[in-house]
């Protein structure tokens, strides 16, 4: 049985994440900000299911589709708006936008725009937690396109051979951009992989945050026991274009049908786990309400903190390219 | 020796720090030499041979170094192109990209094989790409003493560093101070002084300093002063000891291992056209790989390379 408190939790941040996301889209199409823009709406069940399931001082990293991950792991969102505003108060100065959140204090090792490129990388802060006899663990996230990038493949196999205490979460929303993962993946099922490594595979409902929490905690005590890294596929689904805000990427859903999107649209992850405590009699409506209009005040704040940021100043261009800087001709 | 110097560098920071640890492909059995020794003083959680999968471990040694640890990573030039995505897309650009709160102390010892019949997948010289990447230290030691003393400071450096060591030198001899303070820590951006001569200024990088050392005692003969400069580090760079060497000598040959476009001696050559182009008294010169791959016979790879023939006539084109 899931604590209330973890069910209130997890509802919570989905619903952050929903209302932070639609808040962007408003001040995209406004031309507040620029560049490129991955929404997370649709997917929230994943990032928040799993990452409740670990500790504080477990460490996370995740892909280009970034702003789901952090606020699931407890980021701070008035830091997360100002980085997408490119402003100085976000997580990383303006320096890395929408497609790198990271919160290094609170285990976020950063987004990464090349996907499965953080895989890797979460890799090696289990090697670290191995080497040096810790506790603590890490979960990647990486989508259905990015399975079929060598770095997965190569860090699964590393992982299984040194036991490492790393969890691989494929957040299957079933479109790498536009082609569908049926057109790209030779296996039924990502999860369906594992075997290959010689490690447990397990395809979860995406849209149901309890389920996502159950197999990830399940993972988590593997990883914690030293029984080395589990493979967990998320099918869910995204309910915007693949990016936001790019002129060259065409506005084009000639990939899927209204009638699959709105099918999907039909099993949203918040109702789902909001019905699922109605059932539980955990919540009522009204709390339900009040969550909502917290977080959306919350969300509101957020704007208004990245606002009024100041832009980085010139002289700040090459800071933080090196920890002591150096001149280059 | 060259490799002893390294070996020696990476025992005592092993040592010192319980967060160093090394790791690549058969480092256990050290079949380069550099290695040797460690398995059986360390074990089996400080020195790791990994699967052929430079991509994977080489993000792995990222990873690991972003919770603390402070991984020497062992690969071979040609090997890194696989990796190029956690070299370039991680390494490289997390410190800036996350505004500051990554620290990537990495450090990558890069072998380059080369003149030695390996052929075009085994013999790359590829540092003057990394130059080009902001985020990356790159340490080219042509002595022992420098190998020791650069690694050093590379292993307790906060930024990803490379080291590419020209796999030439690997027995190259040479003296390396007492270490029983175990303090040769050499400082990156300072260039050294090989030799002072006045007519000529030769900056050497990496096997290179070899030939302009030689080539500069047979000019010697024939009346020609050369002062050879290393500048042991190409980022960052020792401007101001080149830039008064041209100063006092007026001319300038760059010596460089690397394929001649956009080389370390483009760069070095630009910088004195833009900062010392009034000391200028001929055209500078570029004694760098020829642009083409390294071929497998040795008919024509001994035409790629730089050699002491080549310093000693670009030098005298300088002086015509």
């Amino acid at each position: 049985m899931i604590s209330k408190e973890k069910q209130f939790l997890m509802l919570t941040r989905m619903i952050r994440i929903r209302l932070f996301e639609s808040a962007l889209i408003e001040c995209q199409k406004s031309g507040e900000i620029v560049g490129s823009l991955h929404t997370y709406i649709g997917e929230e069940a994943v990032a928040v299911g799993s990452c409740v399931a670990l500790n504080d001082d477990d460490y996370i990293a995740g892909n280009h589709r970034s702003h789901g991950h952090p606020i699931a792991k407890g980021g701070d969102i008035n830091k997360a708006m100002a980085e997408i505003f490119g402003k100085r108060d976000g997580y990383c100065k303006g320096k890395g936008g929408s497609m790198h959140l990271a919160d290094f204090s609170i285990g976020i090792l950063g987004e990464s725009g090349i996907v499965a490129s953080s895989v890797p990388v979460a890799t090696g802060a289990a090697l670290a937690s191995k080497l040096k006899n810790e506790e603590f663990i890490s979960l990647v996230f990486f989508g259905d396109g990015a399975s079929n990038q060598g770095a997965c493949h190569e860090s699964m196999n590393l992982a299984a051979l040194w036991k490492l205490p790393v969890i691989f979460v494929c957040e299957n929303n079933q479109f790498a951009v536009t082609t569908s993962y049926k057109d790209s993946v030779s296996v039924d099922h990502i999860s369906d992989r594992a075997s290959a490594y010689g490690i447990p595979g397990v395809l979860v409902d995406g849209q149901d945050a309890l389920a996502m929490y159950e197999a990830t905690s399940e993972a988590v005590d593997r990883a914690r026991s030293g029984e080395g890294p589990t493979l967990i596929e998320g099918l869910t689904y995204r309910y915007e274009d693949h990016s936001l805000g790019l002129a060259s990427v065409r506005r084009d859903q000639s990939y899927r049908s209204d009638e699959e999107v709105e099918k999907w649209k039909k099993r949203d992850p918040i109702e789902v786990l909001k019905s699922n405590m109605i059932k539980q009699e955990i919540i009522t409506q009204k709390e339900f309400d009040q969550i909502e209009e917290k977080e959306k005040i919350a969300v509101e704040k957020a704007v208004d903190f990245a606002r009024k940021s100041p832009f980085p100043a010139p002289e700040e261009l090459y800071d933080d390219l090196f920890t002591d800087p150096i001149e280059y001709a | 020796m060259y490799v002893e110097a390294l070996n020696q560098a990476i025992f005592e920071e092993m040592e010192r720090d319980d967060s160093v640890y090394y790791m690549g492909e058969d480092v256990r059995a050290s079949i380069y030499g550099a290695s040797k020794g460690l398995f059986e003083a360390y074990g089996e959680n400080r020195v790791l041979d990994t699967p052929l999968s430079e991509n994977g471990f080489i993000g792995a040694a990222v990873g690991s170094s972003l919770v603390g640890m402070r991984p020497i990573v062992e690969t071979l030039t040609s090997f890194m192109w696989v990796a190029m995505d956690q070299l370039i897309s991680q390494l490289a650009k997390m410190k800036y990209m996350f505004g500051g709160q990554a620290s990537l102390p990495v450090t990558i010892r890069a072998v380059m094989y080369y003149n030695n019949a390996a052929a075009a997948h085994h013999s790359d010289r590829n540092y003057p790409m990394f130059m080009n990447m902001p985020g990356i230290k790159i340490i080219v030691p042509t002595f022992p003493e420098d190998a020791k003393g650069l690694m050093k400071t590379a292993v307790r450096d906060n930024d990803p560093c490379i080291i590419f060591e020209d796999g030439n030198l690997g027995g190259i001899k040479g003296d390396v101070p007492d270490n029983k303070d175990k303090e040769l820590l050499i400082p990156f951006g300072k260039g050294k002084l090989l030799r002072e001569g006045t007519d000529c200024t030769v900056v050497g990088i990496a096997g290179g300093n070899i030939h302009a050392l030689n080539a500069a005692e047979k000019l010697e003969k024939d009346g020609i002063s050369v002062e050879v400069i290393d500048p042991r580090t190409l980022v960052p760079l020792d401007k101001k000891i080149i830039l008064e060497s041209v100063e006092k000598t007026g001319r300038l040959v760059v010596v460089d291992p690397a394929h001649k476009v956009c080389s370390a001696a483009s760069e070095i050559i630009s910088i004195v056209s833009e900062q010392g182009f009034w000391n200028l008294q001929a055209p500078p010169a570029k004694v760098a790989a020829e642009q083409v791959h390294v071929p497998f016979t040795q008919a024509l790879e001994s035409l790629i390379f730089p050699t002491e023939e080549k310093i000693m006539n670009a030098v005298k084109g300088t002086l015509e």
